[in-house]
């Protein structure tokens, strides 16, 4: 089976054509790589023994005796190698990388992690890496900045636009551009120009592998409903992959509400964005009646950007995936719940979805079963959230 | 025959000159003088700009024009009045990213550009496999779609670049984004020759253009030069826009001259 270009109408290849037969060349390297039964041996060692895979799947009892409704259990993606799931991409794409002969490779960033994961991965692999991130993201996840300095990358500031995910990503792509012949670029979640939607989710779908043996053996029957934020929507689309098929299972995506859907600053793409080209897909976006792209608003980086992943918006529009979302106030208060109920830090990005399960919790019954996908740990926050909790 | 295919036809003794501006840019009065200036140096079609938020095939000259102008308020009809205003005395061309076609929807742009006069669409983010119903809607409005080809374009792209190709072509000079450079690649007359072989379609090379003596090496291998960013730092860097006119007109007409020899 070929890997999709398209999610119904979304997707494609809106980029310069100087990039194009890197596209194809990368294409068709993961086409072959893929099934390769060495790649794959030497994927599954790594995310075992430097990932740290599996992640438990933990019940979250205080949590689900405190909202007094549904069983839930957290996907421990921050218990990954790193702190979040983004290096199950990253450890993938860097091997990809190296069967390919890159010997250079680059990333944007929005929190950090991906940043954090791309330079991780390309420390393991001996390969020099350029990091591209928004100066007011640089500000607000510093702690990342320095990890990405120390693991040997360069990280390169973004002053133009928003300066933060979408201008991290802008830049990253000019790179590209001008570097393609050596360079290899890590896009960090389930967007981009194909074929990277399609990569990007068939190496995170092993959350949603684990999660399903995990939860058969601890309850011995599938979940109700499943929950993931979404800022670009790799960590949902990696839960959700296996489970798409089962329809009875509700599934649910859960953006940036920022100050309110109503304010216009949020980075609720899906609910309020319309259909539009950014990053080399066709997608929903923030845009004005012209198409200028518009900016995102979150308390958390990782979630502050005006697009989305292509197959979201056709799970969206097929129905498949509900998507709603909570605003910073209300992810800012899960972060602290959690972490005074379960001795659990979450990042704010995850935050959302723990704010979600919150606000619906009369939704739910004691049947109910969910997994949360808990994408990655709050360390990189505290500073951010002390300010605004002022705790210091 | 299109507009620019009979430009091409009556140019082929000299390779044409084609500046760009950023449409708006740095107002939308100044620009207009810029557009005289282009006129009076010499230039044989027009390339206009539309600011886009998200230009991620420009570099930082481009890229600041088109900040400037969007938060001047600037938006693609104003463009495309810029271009009514020239497209009779010109053949005028827009740059515009997919997005702002998108949202305008293809039709009604494609029927605005032919309205406004204007002869072609360069659509940087728009490669032939993702142009082909957009270069149908707009060849039946009479407007060219023109398609871009890289130096790591492979034969088989060229090929399909060259057989949906109407207009000129667009050679990009070197993998990169838009922006002056010191020194043009070595592999350039190769890279045309390359295209040469697979059509007969005018080729016209841009991205980092920046002295009369690279137009005049670009000449001696392409029917057209492209000079966009080079004229876009004069005019930031002269201020007024009077000073910046001349200084362009000038400028254009020495590039002129040398394509002339
Ligand atoms: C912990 C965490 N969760 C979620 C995200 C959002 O990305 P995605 O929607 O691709 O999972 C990020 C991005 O930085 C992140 O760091």
């Amino acid at each position: 089976m070929s890997i999709p270009a398209r999610f119904g109408p979304y997707g494609g290849r809106y980029v310069p054509e100087t990039v194009i037969p890197a596209l194809d060349e990368l294409a068709a390297a993961y086409e072959r790589l893929r099934d390769d039964p060495v790649f794959r041996s030497q994927l599954k060692a790594l995310l075992k023994n430097f990932v740290g895979r599996p992640t438990p799947l933990y019940l979250a009892e205080r949590l689900s005796s405190r909202l007094g409704g549904p069983r839930i259990y957290l996907k421990r993606e921050d218990l990954c190698h790193t702190g979040a799931h983004k290096i199950n991409n990253t450890v993938g794409q860097l091997l990809l990388a190296v069967e390919m002969g890159k010997t250079r490779v680059i990333a944007e960033t929005g929190a950090g992690q991906h940043g954090v994961a791309t330079a991780t991965a390309a420390a393991l692999f001996g390969i020099p890496c350029a990091i591209y991130m928004g100066e007011k993201d640089i500000d607000r996840q510093e702690l990342n900045v320095v990890r990405m300095k120390l693991l040997g990358a360069e990280v390169i500031p973004v002053s133009s636009g928003s300066r933060t995910l979408k201008d991290a990503m802008n830049d990253a792509i000019r790179d590209w551009v001008t570097n393609v012949e050596n360079t290899y670029y890590v896009i960090g979640s389930v967007a981009g120009p194909a074929p990277y939607p399609a990569i990007v989710r068939e190496l995170q779908s092993v959350i949603g592998r684990e999660a399903l043996a995990q939860i058969q053996e601890a309850e011995g029957r599938l979940p109700t409903e499943l929950i993931a934020c979404v800022g670009g929507g790799s960590n949902a689309m990696g839960l959700f992959a296996p489970f798409l098929e089962k329809e009875y299972i509700r599934l649910t995506g859960v953006e940036a509400g920022g100050e309110g859907l109503d304010t216009g600053r949020h980075g609720a793409s899906i609910e309020r964005g319309e259909r539009g080209v950014l990053h080399g897909s066709l997608s929903y976006v923030l845009q004005d009646a012209y198409g200028q792209i518009l900016e995102a608003h979150s308390i958390s980086a990782g979630l502050d950007y005006p697009g989305v992943g292509p197959e979201h918006s056709f799970l969206h529009d097929e129905g498949r995936v509900r998507y709603d979302s909570v605003t910073d106030a209300e992810a800012l208060a899960a972060f602290t719940m959690l972490s005074g109920t379960e001795g659990i830090i979450p990042a704010l990005e995850s935050a959302h979805a723990i704010a979600y399960l919150a606000r619906h919790i009369d939704r739910f019954t004691h049947e109910d079963l969910i997994i949360v996908n808990l994408s990655g740990r709050g360390d990189k926050d505290v500073y951010q959230a002390a300010r605004m909790l002022e705790l210091l | 025959m299109s507009a620019l295919g009979k430009l091409f036809e009556k140019r082929r003794k000299k390779a044409l000159l084609m500046p760009y501006i950023t449409g708006g840019y740095p107002s939308m009065h100044a620009c207009g003088h810029l557009l005289d200036a282009f006129i009076e140096g010499g230039a044989d079609m027009i390339e206009l700009g539309v600011p886009f938020s998200d230009p991620l095939a420009d570099g930082p000259v481009v890229q600041a024009s088109a900040q400037q102008a969007l938060d001047a308020g600037v938006t693609p009809d104003d463009v495309l009045t810029l271009a009514s205003r020239y497209s009779s005395r010109l053949p005028v061309v827009l740059l515009v990213y997919y997005n702002c076609i998108f949202a305008y929807g293809q039709e009604r742009f494609a029927e605005a550009a032919a309205a406004a006069g204007v002869s072609g669409l360069i659509v940087p983010d728009l490669p032939v496999d993702e142009a082909s119903e957009f270069i149908d809607v707009c060849r039946a409005r009479g407007v060219d779609v023109i398609l871009l080809v890289a130096p790591t374009s492979t034969g088989e792209r060229i090929g399909m670049i060259a057989a949906r190709a109407s207009g000129f072509i667009y050679c990009v000079s070197v993998a990169g984004v838009t922006g002056a450079r010191d020194a043009l690649s070595d592999q350039l007359p190769d890279f045309l020759a390359r295209v040469r072989e697979r059509t007969d379609v005018p080729l016209a090379v841009g991205f980092g253009v920046s002295t009369a003596e690279q137009a005049a090496a670009v000449a001696r291998h392409a029917d057209g030069v492209i000079i966009g960013s080079k004229l876009i730092s004069m005019v930031r860097d002269a201020g007024e826009v009077d000073i910046a006119a001349r200084a362009v007109k000038t400028f254009l007409s020495q590039v002129n001259e040398e394509l002339i020899k």
